[in-house]
């Protein structure tokens, strides 16, 4: 009670301050995830431009979002790992899907292409617990019979800092494989069985491309700009699939949004033919019955106006739009949920 | 006293009217000098105990375990510091082991053997590379000197010293470039610059005589470093040696950046490790749960902790010294 109060004296003194500063247009104050940092400023710039709005976002990560909103000095929060629907009712939260992203496994062997490579779900887990140790080996050459891999060691490469990345990361290996979901299991970080820790996409990127025989995973944009080689992976419908915008986008459509109350749903390992299994959804928090209500619509109108008008920008930078029907949907759960 | 002239009656009055406002002047000086290093001591402790008590819900929950476990486990809610502290104080001693002799080279270079032109721009070398950033250091170590090191340096070190009977184990490992062995060569070169400018600012201090009456009565070099001027600047040795050593042991990014970053203990120094600062900074914005905060801030007081040890064994290896220094 003590700590409620004292957090919505700092809460109100904030709102006063950043209120003085900029008292013309309103200005939307966000926190969370580092992932949805590079497309919330392109989209905060145009919609600035647009209609003289602010949108002040802080990217600290998805625990200092959550962290943040609960305490209340922002209006939204950001999270690449859904609260569950108890967790949002106890803090009076809404929560929905903002942007997708994907999430690719990449290596570095030698004569092996960008797209050659083949994993299966079952497979990735094994590699990642060090069940597999080198290149040559049957399970991998099984999924590969057109490969010629060396007998060359593997070595893992994984985040060292927290992710929402790992996150979808393990969280898909958790579901396809019942012994990583029973050693190691899901989290924005876990307790990796072996490998090297790289701190960020970037850090993972440069100990890939560095260690000869290494495997990692990054954000699609990452392996592109990097120019790395990634790896096709079988979907939940056996199809291999390649990484790309329109698979993401092929996931996102499929996953069962309709039944995930507040939209508490990881869309990894998604069905449908085209689906690429390591989809990554972002989350905003906002809350139901906001204090700050204008700055609440303020948000909403904001996320709004980029759905409509920013899938150009998105898909610029390797994220995928979400589909019409979510948003649509998104829109109808606001109405029902949200009192401003 | 009573044959005072009027003339000299006042001059006493004025000095002691300003003896007064001296004491006054003084009081005042002490009280604020005073108030300065209070606040240091205040800003010490309030760190200390405040990390104290954002890691207490870590202690109470582990207890000493937390000291010798090698748990990391942020899904099971498992924590130990075992592997950290060991990663941290095993970085810093192999810093410390390349950049104490190299920096004892580079000042006695510059103070005995250098000639005079080349120690101006030489010693201001030394004190712009004080200055660049951690996250450089780290960024070169990433991107320049790891590939060196899985390259060339890792396979030889494999080949050659990996086959030593007792220090084998220690340079047997996997040709990755990162690991503990870099780590503490990235942060000796960070190092360097500190103590290395600390000895030569007091091998300057040493009375020309002294070491013009050893050179006449035919001294080498190396004995007049080693026999005059190193016992004459012994403890500011020292202290710039520690000064290097508090740098190491708390270095953030450019470890972070060639450590590997891997929650495990092993004898191999070309394996990944992690340390102290480098785990706190990699994983305290995602730390979502309270217990796990709490880890990590309480790996924060261990860090205090561990640097206090550390310098408090210098200052009583240095008072030993001392002693007996008294004796002989």
């Amino acid at each position: 009670m003590l700590t409620s109060i004292k957090t919505r004296f700092v809460a109100v003194g904030l709102a006063g301050v950043l209120g003085a500063a900029s008292a013309q247009a309103a200005d939307i104050t966000g926190a969370g995830a580092t992932f949805i940092y590079p497309i919330l400023s392109k989209w905060s710039d145009s919609y600035h431009n647009a209609t003289g709005n602010k949108v002040n976002y802080q990217s600290i990560g998805s625990g200092g979002g959550i962290a943040q909103i609960k305490a209340g000095t922002v209006v939204f929060g950001s999270s690449d790992k859904p609260l569950d629907p108890k967790e949002l009712a106890d803090a009076g939260l809404a929560q929905f899907p903002s942007v997708i992203g994907g999430v690719v496994p990449v290596v570095n062997v030698e004569g092996v292409d960008a797209g050659k490579l083949r994993f299966t779900g079952p497979l990735l887990a094994d590699i990642f617990q060090g069940k597999i140790t080198k290149w040559n080996d049957p399970a991998i050459a099984q999924v590969n019979p057109d490969l010629k891999l060396e007998d060359k060691a593997i070595t893992i490469v994984h985040r060292s800092d927290g992710s929402g990345t790992t996150f979808n990361f393990v969280n898909y290996l958790s579901k396809v494989s019942p012994e990583w979901k029973a050693k190691v299991g899901e989290g924005t970080a876990v307790s990796w069985p072996v490998g090297v820790g790289g701190k960020g996409n970037e850090g993972v990127a440069a100990y890939v491309k560095q260690i000869k025989g290494s495997i990692g995973y990054v954000e699609l944009a990452y392996a592109l700009q990097n120019k790395m080689s990634y790896a096709a992976m079988q979907n939940a419908a056996g199809q291999f699939v390649q990484p790309s915008l329109a698979s993401f986008q092929a996931a996102a459509a499929s996953a069962d949004w309709k039944n995930a109350k507040d939209f508490h749903l990881v869309i990894t390992n998604a069905p449908g033919e085209n689906s690429w299994p390591i989809t990554a959804t972002n989350f905003i928090l906002v809350y139901k019955q906001p204090r700050n209500s204008a700055g609440t619509k303020a948000a909403l109108d904001f996320f709004k106006w980029a759905w409509d008008n920013g899938s150009a920008q998105a898909e610029a930078l390797d994220y995928v739009p979400l589909p019409k029907p979510l948003v649509e949907q998104i829109e109808a759960y606001w109405q029902s949920e949200i009192q401003l | 006293m009573a044959a005072q002239s009027p003339t000299l009656m006042t001059t006493t009055l004025a000095a002691d009217e300003r003896n007064a406002r001296d004491a006054r002047a003084d009081g005042l000086f002490r009280k604020l000098v005073a108030a300065a290093a209070f606040f240091v001591l205040i800003a010490l402790t309030g760190a200390a105990l405040s990390m104290l008590w954002g890691g207490r819900d870590a202690f109470t929950t582990f207890g000493f375990k937390f000291l010798y476990s090698t748990d990391w486990d942020a899904v099971n809610l498992k924590f130990g510091a075992l592997v950290p502290i060991y990663g941290t104080l095993v970085t810093a001693l192999i810093a410390m082991l390349i950049a104490v002799p190299v920096s004892f080279g580079i000042a006695l270079f510059l103070t005995e053997v250098a000639p005079g032109w080349l120690r101006g721009p030489v010693s201001a070398a030394i004190e712009l590379l004080a200055g660049i950033p951690s996250i450089i250091y780290g960024m070169w170590g990433l991107f320049v000197f790891v590939p060196i090191m899985g390259e060339y340096v890792t396979p030889w070190l494999n080949d050659h010293l990996g086959q030593w009977p007792l220090l084998g184990p220690l340079f047997r490992g996997p040709p990755l470039g990162i690991g503990m062995l870099t780590a503490g060569i990235v942060l000796a070169i960070m190092v360097i610059p500190f103590i290395s400018s600390v000895m030569r600012e007091v091998f300057l201090t040493v009375p020309t005589r002294l070491k013009e009456s050893a050179y006449a009565l035919g001294s080498t070099t190396w004995e007049v470093v080693w026999d005059i001027v190193l016992p004459y600047t012994r403890s500011a040795v020292i202290g710039g040696i520690f000064l290097g050593l508090g740098r190491a042991l708390g270095e953030t990014m450019a470890v972070t950046f060639v450590l590997g970053n891997a929650h495990r203990l092993s004898a191999s120094l070309l394996e990944p490790g992690n340390s102290i600062a480098a785990t706190i900074a990699n994983e305290f914005t995602e730390a979502d749960s309270d217990l796990y905060r709490s880890s990590l801030i309480a790996l924060g007081f261990l860090l205090f902790v561990v640097t206090f040890v550390v310098l408090a064994a210098a200052k009583l290896m240095l008072r030993r010294l001392s002693r007996q220094e008294g004796t002989k």
